[in-house]
């Protein structure tokens, strides 16, 4: 009897039976499991948890003079700080933004306008720029010159000639931070992270 | 009296082939297996490219005994194999300039084929799945090379990591994913380590695919028309045993040369300086035979409409090598061999040429010239697999071509008793 009227329910839906519904949840349910399995697999590869520990450094600002750049390590990567000298602010600030293929003002990138403090990874390939010593080439608008391919930075970190796409990060900004990850501990130190 | 036929060995034979046919398979495959009586040294290259697979996979598991895959001892543990294990300097100078070997094999075979049209039917799957090797042969050559971690290793996996930062979006993430970290460290060595080990294995998978297809039609030959039957072949041993061992020795003076002559000539000095996170060398440049797609990937100075030109690059660089993946399409001649075809005999050497510009191009500092010839190299380069490859089909009218290969052997070499008649085993 109940054959009978499990075959009357399946005439009511020509074409679909019990068996297909089985199939396709017992299918979605699996291809869960599935994917549930291969991500801890997948996420072995991401950062571990001792890499992302490494995420703070503290810098001491007091023995950099004016017109002076110091390099720190932050997460592996350099660091530049930059203790501006005026005619550098001067001539960040004075820049006609809407000419810039990564437009931004001076003063979204610093906290304070004597440091601009940037990740010196070229955003083009990831070479570290050069200007951060005396004797460096540092471009024709005072920045920065990466060596690879040619990209050139202005005073503020921003992409001036080249094939870099973006300005110079700003530390944290790459992972997607919503404000530049450093802060002033007091008038001449900071931390960053 | 106790010697009865067949020999003990024999019995054994059968006794094993009856349940795994395999000695039937190596008979069938390496002894028997016809094979176009008028192939040429440029056939050589197949066979050779395989016997490097193995140079390399023997030579590199020796390394990996010693060999300590960590940012903190990988460039000593470089050096202690140089001078402290016994004949570690041989097994890595085989290795290092093995990795150009192998490539400079690869290509000949690569151009031999794009020249001899091995890539038209019934040979495109043997083609494509040829072109996935080359694809596995740049990524092993491209994590081998960041293994001992010095300052060229350190620059290019950074670099070429930093490739995938070009895609919108999800790039950055790609590219922290791919380094475990925030920059290429520790966990990048680790996992290109285990990487390099494990892709040549892959690539052997795939070579016997490769031959499995080679040998469903057979080899193609500098005629490039069919086998039409016994008297166009002749059997694989001893004839191309034979020509493949004189190649393997004249291959293997060259090889000898540079490892005890002259190892360092074709790697950078610079990655004899350990790594360095906080200083690039002033120019970086990948081994030679990675320079004409570095040469693409850098002569992108411009955006293309909405795509930047440093994603616009990348794809340009990647396409140099997908796009041979439709070449068998691409190239709408019904004739194969070159000789047949007297436009494109000629414009063949064009792509020659261009390929070597282009190399000349990434070995440079991207100035001045430079940067020009590259821009025009690549526009030639993509031209002449989009435009010149069907345009060339449509528009040549072939030479006829030979009946046989058995009859233009013939005509060519008749003077030799019975050079017509099938070639028996000696």
């Amino acid at each position: 009897m109940a054959d009978v009227a499990q075959q009357n329910v399946h005439q009511a839906h020509p074409g679909e039976t019990r068996r297909d519904f089985l199939l396709l949840t017992a299918g979605a349910i699996g291809g869960v499991g599935v994917a549930a399995t291969i991500w801890p697999f997948i996420d072995t590869l991401n950062p571990a948890r001792d890499t992302l520990a490494e995420s703070t450094t503290e810098v001491d600002l007091a023995p950099v003079q004016v017109g002076q750049r110091l390099t720190v390590k932050w997460r592996g990567k350099p660091v530049f700080i930059a203790h501006r000298t005026p005619e550098e602010i001067k001539a960040a600030q004075d820049v006609d933004i809407s000419q810039l293929r990564d437009p931004q003002k001076d003063s979204e990138r610093v906290q304070k306008p004597e440091w601009l403090i940037i990740v010196g990874v070229c955003t083009h390939l990831g070479c570290i720029p050069l200007g951060q010593h005396t004797g460096d080439p540092r471009g024709q608008y005072g920045g920065w010159f990466c060596p690879c391919h040619g990209s050139v930075y202005d005073t503020s970190g921003r992409i001036r000639q080249g094939p870099a796409p973006l300005n110079l990060w700003l530390p944290g900004e790459a992972e997607l931070a919503s404000k530049a990850l450093y802060k002033f501990t007091s008038d001449t130190a900071i931390t960053i992270g | 009296m106790a010697d009865t036929r067949p020999g003990a060995t024999a019995r054994i034979i059968r006794w094993i082939d009856y349940r795994l046919p395999f000695v039937q398979f190596l008979n069938h495959e390496l002894n028997e297996y016809p094979t176009p009586r008028n192939l040429s040294y440029w056939w050589n290259f197949g066979s050779l490219s395989g016997i490097m697979l193995v140079v390399m996979i023997v030579t590199g598991i020796m390394l990996a005994t010693q060999y300590t895959p960590s940012a903190d001892l990988a460039f000593d543990s470089v050096e202690r194999i140089m001078r402290d294990v016994n004949y570690g300097w041989l097994l890595r100078y085989l290795h290092m300039n093995g990795g150009s070997m192998f490539f400079a094999i690869v290509y000949i075979h690569l151009f031999r084929g794009l020249y001899y049209g091995s890539y038209k039917t019934p040979r495109e799957l043997l083609w494509i799945i040829g072109v996935i090797i080359l694809l596995l042969l740049v990524a092993t050559a491209f994590m081998g090379y960041v293994l001992p971690w010095g300052q060229m290793s350190y620059w290019a996996a950074t670099v070429i990591t930093n490739l995938f930062s070009a895609i919108p979006v999800i790039g950055p993430g790609i590219v922290t994913f791919l380094w475990g970290g925030f920059t290429v460290g520790d966990p990048t060595l680790h996992r290109f380590y285990a990487l390099h080990y494990l892709l040549p294995f892959v690539i052997v998978a795939i070579v016997l695919l490769h031959l499995v297809a080679l040998h469903r039609h057979g080899s193609n030959n500098p005629l490039g028309i069919d086998q039409k039957g016994p008297q166009d072949t002749i059997p694989f041993h001893p004839y191309y045993t034979i020509k493949d061992l004189f190649g393997l020795t004249v291959f293997l003076l060259i090889y000898a040369f540079f490892v005890f002559y002259a190892p360092n000539f074709l790697g950078e000095p610079d990655n004899y300086i350990p790594a360095n996170p906080m200083q690039t060398p002033n120019h970086i440049v990948p081994e030679w035979y990675l320079l004409p797609y570095y040469a693409i990937l850098r002569s992108i100075t411009f955006p293309i409409l909405f795509i930047s030109s440093k994603l616009a690059g990348v794809i340009l660089a990647f396409s140099s090598i997908f796009i041979l993946f439709f070449l068998p399409w691409l190239d709408t001649s019904p004739v194969r061999s070159a000789r047949f075809r007297p436009i494109y005999k000629r414009v063949f050497w064009l792509l020659v040429i261009d390929v070597i510009a282009l190399g000349w191009v990434g070995a440079n500092p991207p100035e001045g010239i430079v940067v020009t010839v590259g821009q025009i190299a690549t526009l030639y380069y993509f031209i002449h697999m989009l435009i010149l490859f069907p345009l060339i089909g449509k528009l040549e009218r072939p030479l006829p071509l030979p009946s046989s290969i058995s009859a233009a052997v013939q005509s060519g070499g008749a003077r030799l008793s019975g050079a017509g008649a099938p070639l028996a085993k000696p």
